[in-house]
């Protein structure tokens, strides 16, 4: 008989969750970034009236945590399972949330042809959207050596961050007509940016739950 | 005393249509002589289901247990009033052989008890009171018991020992082998882990989770943690009233009387 057997369901069944959060919301990135490119107003509004689902699982993950603290006194790495369920499902809301940020930039620019391709702004989000889905996989099988790729793909990210501000900054003085839309660009490639930020932090938490110390991944 | 009746009738609304009572309590006061130590108990058991039964000492949670299959008559100086409906039957009716409820009604105590027999005789013991003397029927029920009460592994090689060799967390689990042999419909359960080890109580407390599933289990502890981890509702006792009675979820994460809450926080008793 293995002691606590249910326990260890309830623990799993939070870790379940979890990656089921982290699929919805790399799922409405997608969406969203997809609905940006083809211009597709539609499938923004889609974008904005599925984001209840991810913020209903992340209050069921919260509920079920601490039931599981205020029922189970789970101790050492236990603990921090249940720690780290609550940090990374709040980490991964916000995710969600610049999910939605995006398709109402998206909506914001309307039908109007883009100013020029994105190119830089398409490369950020197949590095950041990668970066959700190893960092939950790193959570899933609490496998480090994940989470560190994690932490340096988001330097790449932060460099193109730089690069492509730089570039909307020096196209904004070319083109003031196009402003509306280079302002929308500068959002989307802030919230892209804060996008890969918080998969950062999800891999930190792994690091945390790990090891049961804490790494600033960020710096 | 009004938001305890509230809390309480409230919850009596909540059981669900699917699961039958097993017990009904109504107006239950009892005194010891001239203490009054159950006053107006309104509870209800749902089959297969865990209730846990938390207060401090002297609330009355081992008198309530013990009036569930009438061992607290054995005091002389016991008068009670009310009603304790088992199966839709009282249990004080003139008419009701107490031998008969302690047939579906099993306990197990604080201390392990088992008798100063071998493991075999202590489970075939009850079934050989009811008439069962087919050494393969004994065989199998032992075996079954056995199984149950998660100890088979441990002890099969060794049922003529003397069940005085086994561990307390063992000698415990034997004791609930024993209770499962007469197959009850409902166990009781006094402070089980009180004198067991973390990790035997940890065992003993999954198990309660697997027979939940066949029997009914009514559990008293002083350890509201463990009333936690282990049970679907809990009635808190407080000076033999119940303050509130809820679903186990509800009481540990948002009780909803203040008192229920300083006990379970650790503000008083």
């Amino acid at each position: 008989m293995v002691v606590r057997e249910r326990f260890h369901g309830d623990l799993k069944a939070l870790r379940e969750k979890l990656v089921e959060i982290g699929n919805l919301t790399e799922k409405s990135m997608g969406k969203s970034f997809q609905a940006l490119t083809e211009k597709d107003v539609e499938a923004a509004l889609t974008v904005i009236d599925d984001d209840y689902k991810v913020n209903r699982l992340e209050e069921e993950i919260n509920d079920l945590a601490i039931l599981l603290i205020a029922k189970q006194q789970p101790v050492a790495v236990d603990l921090r399972r249940v720690i780290v369920a609550i940090k990374i499902a709040s980490d991964i809301e916000r995710m969600a949330d610049f999910s939605v940020n995006i398709a109402k930039s998206t909506i914001r620019i309307g039908k109007e042809p883009l100013i020029k391709p994105l190119e830089h702004i398409t490369k950020m989000y197949e590095l950041a959207t990668e970066m959700l889905s190893l960092s939950l996989k790193s959570y899933n099988d609490e496998d480090i050596l994940l989470a560190k790729k994690v932490a340096e793909m988001d330097d790449q990210v932060d460099a193109l961050y730089g690069e492509t501000i730089i570039e909307l900054l020096s196209l904004a003085k070319e083109k003031q007509e196009a402003l509306p839309q280079i302002t929308q660009l500068l959002f989307i490639t802030r919230y892209l940016e804060r996008f890969a930020d918080h998969a950062t932090n999800v891999a930190e938490n792994v690091f945390y739950l790990v090891k049961g110390k804490r790494y600033d991944l960020n710096e | 005393m009004q938001a305890t009746k509230i809390v309480t009738e409230k919850n009596n609304q909540k059981v669900s249509k699917n699961k039958e009572l097993v017990y009904e309590t109504k107006g239950l006061n009892l005194w010891y002589g001239e203490t009054h130590a159950l006053k107006n108990i309104d509870l209800n058991i749902q089959e297969n289901e865990v209730t846990a039964i938390i207060g401090p000492s002297g609330c009355g949670k081992s008198t309530y247990i013990k009036t569930l299959n009438r061992m607290v008559e054995l005091s002389p100086i016991v008068r009670t009033s009310g009603e304790i409906n088992y199966r839709g039957r009282n249990i004080f009716d003139k008419s009701y052989q107490v031998e008969e409820l302690r047939t579906q009604v099993g306990m197990v105590f604080q201390k392990p008890n088992p008798f100063p027999k071998s493991i075999y005789d202590n489970i075939a013991y009850g079934p050989r009171i009811h008439g069962i003397r087919n050494k393969k029927i004994l065989d199998e029920i032992v075996e079954k018991s056995l199984r149950g009460a998660a100890i088979w592994d441990e002890v099969k090689d060794r049922l003529n020992q003397n069940a005085y060799g086994l561990s307390g967390g063992q000698q415990q689990r034997l004791c609930i082998a024993r209770c499962l042999a007469i197959e009850p419909d409902v166990i009781l359960m006094d402070e089980p882990t009180s004198a067991l080890d973390p990790i035997s109580t940890l065992k003993v407390e999954e198990l309660v989770q697997e027979l939940k599933q066949n029997f009914s289990i009514i559990i008293v502890t002083h350890n509201m943690q463990q009333a936690a981890r282990i049970s679907d509702k809990t009635a808190f006792f407080l000076s033999g009233e119940v303050v509130e009675f809820a679903e186990t979820d509800k009481i540990f994460s948002n009780p909803s009387d203040k008192r229920t809450e300083d006990y379970i926080t650790g503000r008083f008793g």
